[in-house]
């Protein structure tokens, strides 16, 4: 299988990679299996011996376990016998073992196999042959890294550390954001009726924000204008979207949306302006950090909301998103509820982010008949990827496109990294 | 608990949900007291016993700014809105104040007719009596369907 680049910087993107449901099945071995390590939860969800959450790479099932002496394990939800799930629960503290319900093939808590019913027979008849080995039957493992409280895995032995995959941006992006313990604040779920890699690409793309995102605009909240830009890592699959708050100036932002139709500044007011309050709590002085991390995740802070984004794809048209609301084990219970109040911005219902559901479905719909035709990426420019101290471009999604390529083994001639 | 109880907070459901599957959300704003609270969230986070909510306005103000922002700002999938609310339970009743709890099924139709289920839950509202009239003080929807289908732009 192969794919038609119209050009080998990746500004085409035919509209098949959200359609073709072999490609899908594909990426989920060289992309989710590949040698990429993919987000998997905080180690905050696990802070117990004992306790499991499930989770997902790409549409596999994946358990992350704390074992007894404390070690964190990642392994595939399902039974070595039958196939049936191990873990039914979303996410607990385990007693003892996992044991899978339907023949009661018991499990550590380490993900290893270590005991079957009846397994010598009854009464000398019946059993598992006498050279059954469990040790040849634990479910697959994956490698697990912790990186400051950030947990990652990955199915591949070649998959470079964690260190030099997060890059000097990534780590940097994580180390920030993790400085002190974190207090998971809870969930929300959306189920968007598209392509996983068209909210990938929409992360990426900083040129959507101050535009689909009108209430950041219309309040005043983020504007094009402010003093940002994005980041890439050296291979550009992870990437940043950044602003300072109150870095540009009203008659700035004023000059630049004159004229775009929908989008008005500061056009209303809030009666309660609490929601877009912001306290200073980064030494960055940043308000607006949107670190992504190649293939499926992202950490976000608008102003004091902090959460991530695990995007699990279900099937090769649709996906949810994951997100975890956080905050820190020493913000007062003042603190808690600023950062939930701040929370009304984010997740489906939020009002500077609910929007990306609807723009990945209605792309979803419109592009089924056209596989043959393809998108335009090139606001910000084309030829080669590189950081950009300002937001009005996409470069960052030909970036997550080049490495996607490497990955599949479907890089146009020439093909730029 | 007398029959008149639960019948009030009947008719104060129905007059809610009417007016939501009416797109009169001016109005529907108007159940509710200047410093009451709106909140939708999971019942998943309800049973970890974790606080994040869906939508959190503590005062009135807030949710006239949410219904403003829906009207003017945010993009949505173009949808007509139906609630089935079911009989309320009333868990706490006094002359001037009535708690009660209901189940709730919210589908959701596009322009074309297709109709989908977008939520189930309940509600758990505490009302006050206003000029003869129930007043909310503390809606909170509590949503079964923690997993929102596209976006979730109107209130529940």
């Amino acid at each position: 299988m192969r794919i038609d680049w119209p050009q080998n910087d990746y500004s085409r993107v035919p509209y098949s990679v959200y359609h073709d449901p072999d490609l899908y099945q594909l990426e989920m071995e060289r992309v989710f299996r590949g040698r990429c390590w993919s987000y998997l939860a905080f180690e905050a969800e696990v802070p117990k011996p004992g306790d499991f959450r499930t989770t997902w790479v790409g549409d596999t099932p994946v358990v992350v376990s704390r074992n007894d002496d404390g070690q964190l394990h990642a392994f595939v939800n399902r039974c070595s016998h039958r196939g049936a799930q191990i873990v039914r629960e979303v996410s607990g503290h385990c007693k003892t073992d996992h044991v899978c319900i339907y023949h009661r093939w018991c499990y550590s808590k380490k993900g290893e196999l270590i005991g079957v019913p009846f397994r010598r027979g009854l009464q000398g008849q019946g059993g598992m042959p006498a050279d059954f080995d469990m040790q040849a039957h634990h479910p697959k493992a994956l490698r697990l890294a912790n990186y400051h409280g950030v947990l990652f895995g990955t199915f591949s032995e070649d998959a470079e550390p964690i260190e030099s995959y997060l890059g000097e941006f990534g780590t940097g992006m994580i180390k920030r954001f993790m400085h002190k313990p974190i207090k998971i604040l809870g969930y929300t779920r959306q189920l968007i009726e598209g392509n996983w890699k068209l909210y990938a690409e929409n992360l990426r793309d900083t040129y959507h924000a101050s535009l689909l995102h009108e209430f950041f605009v219309t309040y005043g909240v983020d504007r094009a204008t402010q003093k940002g830009g994005v980041r890439m890592d050296d291979r550009h699959r992870h990437n940043m979207n950044y602003a300072f708050s109150q870095s540009d100036t009203q008659t700035q932002a004023q000059e630049a949306y004159a004229g775009i139709s929908g989008v008005e500044l500061d056009r209303m007011r809030l009666s309660d302006q609490k929601i877009l309050a912001y306290r200073h709590e980064f030494a960055d002085g940043l308000n607006l950090a949107t670190p992504t991390f190649f293939p499926n995740a992202i950490i976000i802070q608008i102003n004091n909301s902090l959460s991530s984004r695990q995007i699990r794809p279900k099937g090769v048209g649709a996906h949810e998103i994951f997100q975890t609301l956080f905050g820190y084990e020493d913000d007062t219970p003042e603190m808690t509820r600023h950062r939930l109040i701040s929370a009304n911005l984010v997740g489906p219902a939020g009002l500077v982010s609910m929007e990306d559901g609807e723009a990945i479905e209605i792309v979803q719909k419109a592009t089924r008949r056209e596989t043959a035709s393809h998108s335009l990426v090139q606001m910000g420019g084309l030829g080669p990827i590189r950081d950009l101290e300002h937001r009005v471009t996409e470069t960052p999604i030909r970036g997550f496109w080049s490495y996607w390529s490497e990955l599949m083994g479907m890089e146009p001639e020439g093909g730029i990294r | 608990m007398t029959p008149q109880f639960t019948w009030e907070a009947m008719s104060f459901l129905s007059q809610y949900g009417m007016l939501l599957d009416q797109d009169r959300l001016e109005d529907w704003v108007q159940l509710f007291d200047p410093q009451a609270e709106y909140k939708v969230y999971s019942r998943e986070n309800e049973e970890l016993g974790l606080p994040a909510p869906l939508i959190w306005c503590d005062n009135r103000a807030m949710l006239s700014d949410r219904v403003q922002s829906y009207r003017n700002v945010n993009e949505h999938n173009f949808h007509w809105a139906r609630h089935i609310i079911g009989m309320p339970q009333i868990l706490h009743a006094e002359p001037e104040s009535l708690h009660f709890q209901a189940g709730y099924s919210l589908f959701q139709t596009n322009l074309e007719g297709e109709t989908r289920t977008f939520s189930v839950g309940r509600y758990d509202f505490v009302c006050h009596r206003h000029a003869q009239a129930l007043r909310l003080q503390r809606a909170w929807v509590i949503a079964d369907t923690g997993l929102v289908k596209t976006l979730l732009a109107a209130p529940i």
